[in-house]
């Protein structure tokens, strides 16, 4: 009798790292390809479309890194952690955290200039969702608490608290009792390149990701997170503060979050409301596992990510239905993570006997 | 450095190879339907939710079929599910890219991104469904429903056993609220002994929790339940239970055909074509409408057999009255939860009070605060 086994690769190959991802994405393509085929819908065109959606004008190119900006952001953010092996789930609530402290200082202190005002509502950002990664980041290095669980949990507490100052205290009153805060004054918003929508978060997005890529490279620090993320014990054989290390990747990875949703508000919406993120928190955590964690790899993901995501949106308007975009969305992932399971691990079959 | 370059090149392949599988065939395809349509006048749509919840977003789609069946040369398009934050003005900028000579959009938190991209695109004509802010080119539109809420709450007022009545509402905001005190205006008139209770589902489209908010109610000994939710969840509660339902947005007898006693519905179709016929023939001025049970744009759905004939005709005789605008819902006297006096006898609150109450009716049970 023969059966499959899976094993891990030993050794890394130039041919597996790019022959599978290029396999699963044929793969992804044709799949989906043919479930359009059997649903009514011209495969060509519509992949056309989405290309056409996400590259097929210096628009449809702007469009696209605004949608990436975010996810750039929140990738690198909960990569840190997860470097660590700290799975920070919570980028969205400390996406929303980051944007209610930096709404706050924008709709406190709006006569401020931009020079000051933007400065300050980066730092409000961060502190924001630094605050809502310590918590978890404590509990876990102090007390063993399941950080898991923990950052999902407060991700509820963070979007309820926005929703409640949307309809509550801070609901401009010219707004007829919907719920958005007032428009923040001009000094509050980030500024962009030419007409377009694409904002300096984009630099911001880069700044950090050269940062990462030093400081987890050549510093004292970087080597610490990369040790504990191996072994706890045997970082702290070492004599590492693994306790002190978790707190603080956590909290600049809530910081780094935060900022995200400051970008947000300051460059997109220009005030607060419900739903300045549509989930940005958790497809984060796909941007980076599929960047493997590498801040410039994540820049690139989250860019074709975002493509992916306005690209696909678009081909609504070829009649397809926005339950289709989400099937043909989900499916290219589904053989794109796929296809990361075998790079690292190799199928081979053997005779039972020999087991 | 060696990693590095790897996942560079590994990163490279991937969009190469997007682009080449993407990119082979289709185009000329592409070019081909855009002459198309340049032909036809096109009306874009932009959906909070899908077709599918068969509530909101289900009503507006209904009036884009009655506008295609109406006028022959109108051409339309539709983007759902589309988040209000970001994405908004994306979505709304595709449409006018294509090409549309008509852009509408069903939720208020479109507003921002609509004034937007009207500004880049003065020739074409946006209307935004209860919407704040108009502009040259843009419109707000809405209905009245609460006229219909209030006949809906003379059939549960007539209807409910033990005078204990559930709302499951969406959010405290003054749309909702004015609803739910137009029902309990109604359902006071036939029955004062009667109140409502209020939960908050916090949330417009969500099947899960508006259940839940109706299961609520149901334990706290409600008989007869009303909504302000999307979809039809809050139907199909009252069905399980036994007892009676009042529907909002579309009929929903089909989901609940025991429960179901009617509902409060709207009819986009014949503002939409009045909209787009102005906008072919340049007749077309920026509005701020807000029609009522005399244009059709809401109604109340058909009322079940269980209702008595005689509430019926009382029912049909307050719609009539407010058809010719001899009465209207909110007229004095007018109390609050407290018992004062807010509205004094014979006299009638304002639209912009209308638009923007935030204090329940006397017989609410409830806090009009999330």
């Amino acid at each position: 009798m023969i059966k499959a086994k899976m094993i891990k690769r030993q050794h890394e190959s130039l041919l597996v790292d790019i022959g599978v991802p290029i396999f699963s994405i044929l793969l992804a393509f044709i799949v989906s390809g043919l479930f359009l085929y059997f649903s009514g819908y011209d495969p060509g065109e519509t992949f056309s479309r989405m290309l056409k959606g996400a590259f097929g004008s210096s628009y449809a190119v702007s469009e696209t890194i605004v949608k990436a900006i975010p996810l750039m952001l929140a990738g690198l953010a909960v990569s840190l952690a997860f470097r660590m092996k700290l799975w920070n789930i919570g980028a969205e609530g400390q996406l929303y955290m980051g944007a209610f402290a930096a709404s706050w200082v924008a709709l406190s202190f709006g006569d401020l200039s931009s020079w000051v005002l933007l400065p300050l509502m980066f730092l409000a950002g961060f502190i924001g969702g630094a605050v809502w990664g310590f918590i978890p980041g404590a509990l876990r290095g102090y007390w063993q608490v399941n950080e898991t669980i923990t950052t999902l949990m407060l991700n509820y507490i963070a979007i309820s608290w926005v929703s409640y100052l949307v309809f509550g205290p801070w609901k401009d009153p010219a707004s007829k009792g919907f719920p958005l805060t007032p428009r923040f004054t001009l000094s509050g918003y980030l500024p962009s390149f030419g007409d377009s929508r694409v904002h300096m978060g984009l630099l911001v997005a880069v700044v950090i990701a050269v940062l990462f890529y030093l400081v987890l490279r050549y510093s004292r620090w970087g080597y610490e997170i990369k040790v504990i993320g191996e072994s706890q014990n045997a970082a702290r054989y070492a004599g590492m503060n693994v306790a002190r290390n978790m707190v603080l990747v956590m909290l600049i990875s809530g910081g780094i979050a935060g900022i995200t949703g400051m970008i947000e508000v300051s460059g997109i919406t220009h005030r607060l409301q419900q739903d300045i993120s549509p989930g940005y928190g958790f497809t984060a955590v796909i941007v980076a596992w599929l960047a493997r964690l590498h801040p410039f790899s994540i820049i690139v993901v989250a860019f074709l990510f975002g493509a992916l995501l306005v690209g696909g949106f678009g081909i609504q308007t070829f009649g397809i239905p926005y339950s289709i975009v989400l099937m043909l969305e989900g499916s290219i992932l589904f053989f794109l993570l796929a296809g990361e399971f075998l790079r690292r691990y190799k199928i081979i079959l053997v005779r039972k006997e020999e087991q | 450095m060696k990693k590095f370059k790897k996942f560079g090149i590994l990163l490279l392949v991937i969009m190469f190879a997007v682009t080449m599988v993407v990119g082979c065939g289709g185009q000329k395809a592409a070019d081909d339907s855009d002459k198309q349509t340049a032909e036809k006048f096109k009306v874009g749509f932009i959906y909070i939710g899908t077709p599918g919840d068969a509530g909101w977003t289900f009503a507006h789609d209904q009036g884009r079929k009655y506008l295609e069946e109406q006028i022959p040369e109108v051409e339309t398009v539709a983007l759902e599910s589309v988040p209000e934050g970001a994405d908004s003005e994306r979505s709304i900028e595709q449409l006018a890219q294509e090409g549309c000579n008509v852009i509408i959009a069903n939720s208020f938190g479109y507003g921002d991104a609509m004034l937007e991209v009207a500004k880049k695109y003065p020739d074409i004509v946006f209307l935004h469904c209860s919407g704040l802010s108009t502009a040259d080119n843009v419109s707000t539109f809405f209905g009245r429903i609460y006229q219909a809420r209030y006949l809906s709450g003379m059939v549960a007022g007539a209807m409910t056993k033990n005078n204990n009545i559930g709302y499951a509402a969406a959010y405290p905001i003054p749309e909702v609220i004015r609803g739910i005190n137009a029902f309990t205006l109604g359902v006071q008139a036939v029955n004062p002994d009667a109140t409502v209770k209020v939960v908050w589902s916090n949330t417009w489209v969500d099947p899960t929790l508006e259940k839940q908010a109706a299961q609520s109610l149901i334990n706290a000994g409600c008989d007869v339940l009303a909504q302000h939710a999307d979809t039809p969840a809050v139907q199909q509660a009252a069905e399980e239970a036994g007892i009676y339902s009042v529907g909002y947005n579309s009929d929903m007898r089909s989901f609940a055909p025991n429960a179901n006693l009617t509902g409060p519905v709207w009819n986009w179709g014949p503002y939409y074509v009045r909209a787009i016929k102005g906008a072919m023939d340049g007749t077309w001025k920026s509005e701020s409408y807000w029609g009522g049970l005399e244009d059709g744009i809401v109604d109340l759905a058909p009322i079940s057999d269980k209702v008595p004939a005689d509430i019926v005709a009382k029912v049909e005789a307050k719609k009539n009255e407010m058809i010719a605008k001899t009465w209207d819902v909110f007229t004095g006297p007018i109390y609050d939860q407290d018992g004062t006096l807010k509205v004094q006898e014979g006299q009638q609150m304002t639209d912009d009070e209308k638009l923007s109450l935030d204090w329940f009716v006397k017989g609410v049970e409830g806090s009009p605060k999330s």
